[in-house]
């Protein structure tokens, strides 16, 4: 960081920006909010690395999984199972659905824990290993996944698609329609418009409020970060600097340590809203 | 804050991995688990089987100790009897040789002094007829006072 002042002696405003800006396939700042020509290279790479990462450490336990006495390894990931055994049977009654239901709430409670994890990591360690790397000071690279509102949008309309999927299997074609128009309010057709109304926005909130929590939550702790991190790089361009770079580690340790509460919670939330809306699909009216 | 094409990439890995997990991480995971339950729950019905069978044991084992203690109680206080019975007849039968032994010499001895004094009374008889005899000489006739001197006899016995 303090190298990279020191070369490009950036303002705190374009700091940020820079910061903010993704490593996408249009190599500069999206210009358009909606622009789906465009593919975020960094989201990708550490979003699929870490998923890769968590099926890998699951299928080593599931691999090395014995009925004696377990090992720490075994014991740990046993008890995350349990863990999301034991909600899934509580929300989802469909034994069937619970097979791939509960298996994609481990993996997504994992991944998630792990993307917002890479918060913990120091703001500009993995850029500037970046900028080294490609002899580029201003190449463009964010590290947390779930920062990015695409990576979060994505997995709850996929939860979203398999509410779809399971409010036809389980009700079937028609008896999801008949829901859709006369839920919640009642069967009269002059209600019917109303209730298809309710449905609609009832699912885009779902959906969407369940991807931008994450994604508030991440794209906030990674701003805090960086304008601790701002905090400290003052130091070098300021004769007072010496409070500010003590400032930093205080609380950049304390925002650290509150921010493990904040990336447990937020995985395990949006676990238990994606048990929660499939459990609903399940539900009949 | 921008939404671009990262999204269905996003979406797609998301139901892969999951995938995943459900084919090839939860099945053995589950599988173990249950199969630790169960071997718990046998261990904990072994246990507390072999706890009721040694209490049982226990019970079974007092409970012969007791059997054992009256038994060996029984069999004594019977050689007890036994043996004061044996010690009661072989007294009463010392007694009873006591007695006879002492039956058998009073009535020896009475016959001998029946024998001794009928003796002595023949002799009397004898002395006092041979004494009348000697003072009667004459007048007696023995033919004719036979029937006196038996009578005398008679009397004298």
């Amino acid at each position: 960081m303090a190298t990279e002042h020191a070369a490009a002696a950036p303002s705190p405003g374009e700091y940020i920006v820079h910061h903010l800006t993704h490593l996408n396939s249009s190599g500069e700042k999206q210009q358009n909010i909606v622009d789906w020509s465009v593919i975020n290279y960094d989201t990708l790479f550490y979003s699929i690395g870490l998923g890769l990462l968590t099926v890998f450490l699951l299928w080593i336990a599931a691999r090395r999984a014995t009925s004696g006495v377990p090992g720490r390894f075994q014991g740990s990931v046993e008890m995350l199972v349990e863990m999301v055994s034991d909600q899934a049977k509580g929300i989802i009654h469909s034994a069937e659905s619970r097979r791939f239901v509960a298996p994609l709430a481990l993996t997504v409670f994992i991944w998630i824990f792990f993307m917002n994890a890479m918060d913990l990591l120091p703001v500009d360690l993995l850029p500037m290993l970046w900028q080294q790397a490609t002899h580029d000071p201003h190449a463009f690279m964010r590290v947390v996944p779930t920062a990015d509102l695409s990576a979060t949008l994505g997995m709850s309309i996929g939860v979203l698609l398999l509410c779809v999927y399971y409010n036809i299997k389980i009700k079937g074609v028609t008896g999801w329609a008949h829901e859709l128009f006369t839920a919640p309010f009642g069967a009269h057709p002059v209600l019917w418009p109303v209730n298809f109304l309710m449905q609609i926005i009832e699912f885009l909130a779902k959906t969407i409020s369940h991807g931008m929590r994450l994604f508030g939550n991440m794209y906030a702790g990674e701003l805090v970060f960086m304008l601790i991190a701002l905090m400290g790089g003052a130091w070098a361009v300021s004769t007072s600097g010496i409070l500010l770079a003590i400032g930093h580690v205080l609380a950049g340790t304390a925002w650290a340590i509150f921010h493990i509460l904040i990336i447990l919670l937020q995985a395990f939330i949006f676990m238990m809203l994606t048990l929660v809306y499939i459990g609903q699909a399940h539900e009949e009216h | 804050m921008n939404l671009n094409a990262t999204l269905f990439v996003q979406l797609v890995v998301f139901l892969i991995l999951g995938g995943f997990t459900m084919k090839f991480v939860w099945p053995p995971v589950v599988k173990a688990l249950d199969e630790r339950a169960k071997k718990i729950a046998d261990g904990l019905a072994a246990a507390e089987k072999a706890k009721s069978d040694l209490a049982l044991a226990d019970r079974k084992a007092v409970e012969e100790l007791r059997t054992a203690r009256e038994k060996a109680g029984e069999i004594r206080a019977n050689a007890d009897r036994q043996a004061s019975e044996k010690v009661e007849d072989a007294r009463a039968e010392a007694a009873r040789i006591i007695a006879q032994a002492r039956e058998a010499a009073q009535a020896e001895a009475g016959l001998a002094a029946q024998h001794a004094r009928d003796a002595l009374r023949d002799q009397v008889a004898l002395l006092a007829v041979a004494g009348a005899e000697k003072i009667l000489r004459r007048e007696i006739d023995p033919k004719a006072h036979a029937d006196l001197l038996a009578n005398l006899k008679q009397e004298l016995q």
